[in-house]
């Protein structure tokens, strides 16, 4: 059914520039997706909530910090990952020397994890924000505890970014 | 996974709801109330509080209907509020809201005509959420099948009509029936409205529906004993969904006194409340004991977030509180102070 020779061929052919372009471009398209989510999740509700309780405004507007850092994440992932990569010609035989296909890889992989994981940290601080904007406008008192889930929620687009940066260390475009 | 779009349209609405909610009358407020001596006490308590906007340009000689109908006045402004902003599917569900209050409006105004009461002062009693246009022209009618030709065709009420009633029935009927079988079919479509939402909204609506379903069919059932309707009748009245339906149909509708109907309820874990009140009290109060318990599962709505639920539940809560500001001013008008107390179901807080 599936010629896995002609498959590993045609892997072994693709550029590795084109994966490490993809991953660029997911570091950064889809954290701001995440980070867009999340903001206008917890944004319409703390402009409606605001309406009877005006007092929650300026501290509600924490949560759509924390959304806005999922993005920051994703622009500065993707400004190192564009900077690993460099032009180096294809090998007299043809084919990508290993080295430049684990470099390709690399910054995919990369791009890949900031951010998947930044889109479901925007989207689950968003909903979180959400809530606390709500509960605040009732009882003004939940609002640090609430404060502490999203904190924790936020971490986990820091673990994306930690991550990508290590794999991406490794990327290192030389024949 | 509402969460994930529901804030894209309906964000904004569902948190100035919560907003609307905060503000309802805790009982601290309704302690103050019940402290009154008079009507301008009341208006003078009540001004400190959402109602404050609207009463305080009425003068100091206020009547009970007066205070009420400014107080309706801030529901209404509320409401449209909310069904200005809203786009579909919300605003359909908004609208669905209203149609009790059209039946109940209709209704006024066809027994109203029957009695040869004046079409303008009919009007003015009408809820004004129910309010539709050519309202005016069923006092028009003489006959229930006037009242579908010339103007309920063109209203939403349309079609509970010609799902269940022919047009001898329509000739023959009596207004009471009237109301309860166009009630029948606007609860069932509402309730398979709901079910087309997502999980929480058909979850909690049907749950919210399912009581008023049961509750109008045991009110039926016993306002319904002694009278000469049919056995076919009542279950014709009685509705097709809820938690009594279908056992507990022809056995209510066969029942000859409170007994039989409570015995039948025993079976029904969740009504055991109100069966043990039958039993004790008779039939008195047995209307606050259901706004006891419709206030209680209108609040455990608020506990979710991310449905339309909360919308149905507010209007019920806020109606609530306007029929307990009613109760206080007709107690305070009647100097009848000490049952005013009875009267009152504490809605939120």
């Amino acid at each position: 059914m599936v010629d896995y020779e002609y498959m590993g061929l045609v892997f072994r052919h693709i550029s590795p520039y084109m994966w490490a372009s993809l991953g660029c471009a997911l570091a950064i398209g889809l954290s701001v997706a995440g980070a867009a989510w999340g903001i206008f999740l917890t944004g319409s509700s703390l402009v409606g909530a605001a309406v009877k309780a005006p007092r929650i405004t300026s501290k509600n507007l924490i949560s759509v910090i924390f959304c806005e850092a999922a993005a920051i994440y994703g622009v500065i992932t993707a400004i190192i990952l564009q900077t690993k990569v460099e032009d180096v010609p294809i090998g007299s035989d043809g084919e990508w020397s290993v080295g430049i296909l684990k470099a390709g890889y690399a910054v995919f992989g990369s791009g890949l994890c900031v951010g998947l994981s930044n889109l479901v940290c925007g989207i689950c601080v968003g909903i979180v924000g959400s809530s606390c904007a709500l509960a605040d406008a009732q009882n003004s008192t939940l609002f640090v505890k609430i404060l502490v889930i999203e904190i924790f929620g936020s971490a986990l687009g820091l673990f994306g970014v930690i991550v990508a940066i290590i794999i991406s260390a490794s990327a290192v475009f030389k024949a | 996974m509402e969460a994930l779009y529901f804030n894209a349209k309906d964000g904004f609405l569902e948190a100035i709801l919560r907003g609307f909610l905060s503000e309802l009358l805790t009982t601290s407020d309704y302690n103050n109330l019940c402290e009154c001596e008079t009507l301008d006490d009341l208006k003078l308590q009540l001004s400190g509080t959402c109602y404050g906007k609207f009463l305080q340009n009425e003068s100091s000689n206020l009547h009970p209907t007066t205070l009420v109908e400014r107080c309706v006045d801030q529901f209404l402004d509320e409401f449209n509020y909310l069904r200005c902003n809203s786009e579909a599917p919300l605003s359909t569900f908004l609208e669905y809201c209203t149609y009790g209050h059209m039946i109940d409006n209709v209704v006024l105004i066809v027994t109203g005509t029957l009695h040869d009461r004046d079409v303008q002062e009919l009007l003015e009693k009408c809820h004004p959420l129910g309010m539709f246009d050519g309202i005016a022209s069923l006092a028009v009618a003489q006959n229930v099948q006037d009242i579908y030709k010339i103007v309920l065709i063109d209203t939403p009420l349309a079609k509970y009509f010609s799902e269940n009633l022919s047009s001898e029935d329509l000739d023959e009927m009596n207004i009471e029936i009237l109301r309860n079988t166009l009630y029948k079919a606007y609860l069932k479509d509402f309730v398979t409205y709901c079910k087309g939402f997502n999980s929480t909204t058909s979850r909690l609506m049907e749950h919210l529906l399912n009581f008023e379903a049961d509750r109008r069919t045991i009110s039926i059932a016993i306002n319904s004993l002694h009278t000469d309707l049919t056995v076919d009748d009542k279950m014709k009245l009685f509705t097709d969904f809820g938690q009594l339906y279908p056992s507990a149909g022809k056995f209510l509708a066969t029942a000859q006194d409170v007994e039989q109907i409570t015995s039948v309820l025993d079976g029904y874990p969740s009504y055991s409340d109100i069966v043990s009140k039958m039993r004790y009290d008779g039939n008195q109060m047995l209307d606050k004991f259901w706004y006891d318990k419709e206030m209680n599962m209108c609040r455990d709505t608020f506990q979710e977030q991310f449905h339309y639920g909360v919308f149905y539940s507010y209007f019920k809560l806020k109606e609530q509180e306007i029929r307990n500001i009613m109760w206080i001013a007709e107690c305070i008008a009647q100097v009848q102070r000490t049952r005013i107390h009875d009267g009152i179901v504490v809605t939120y807080r």
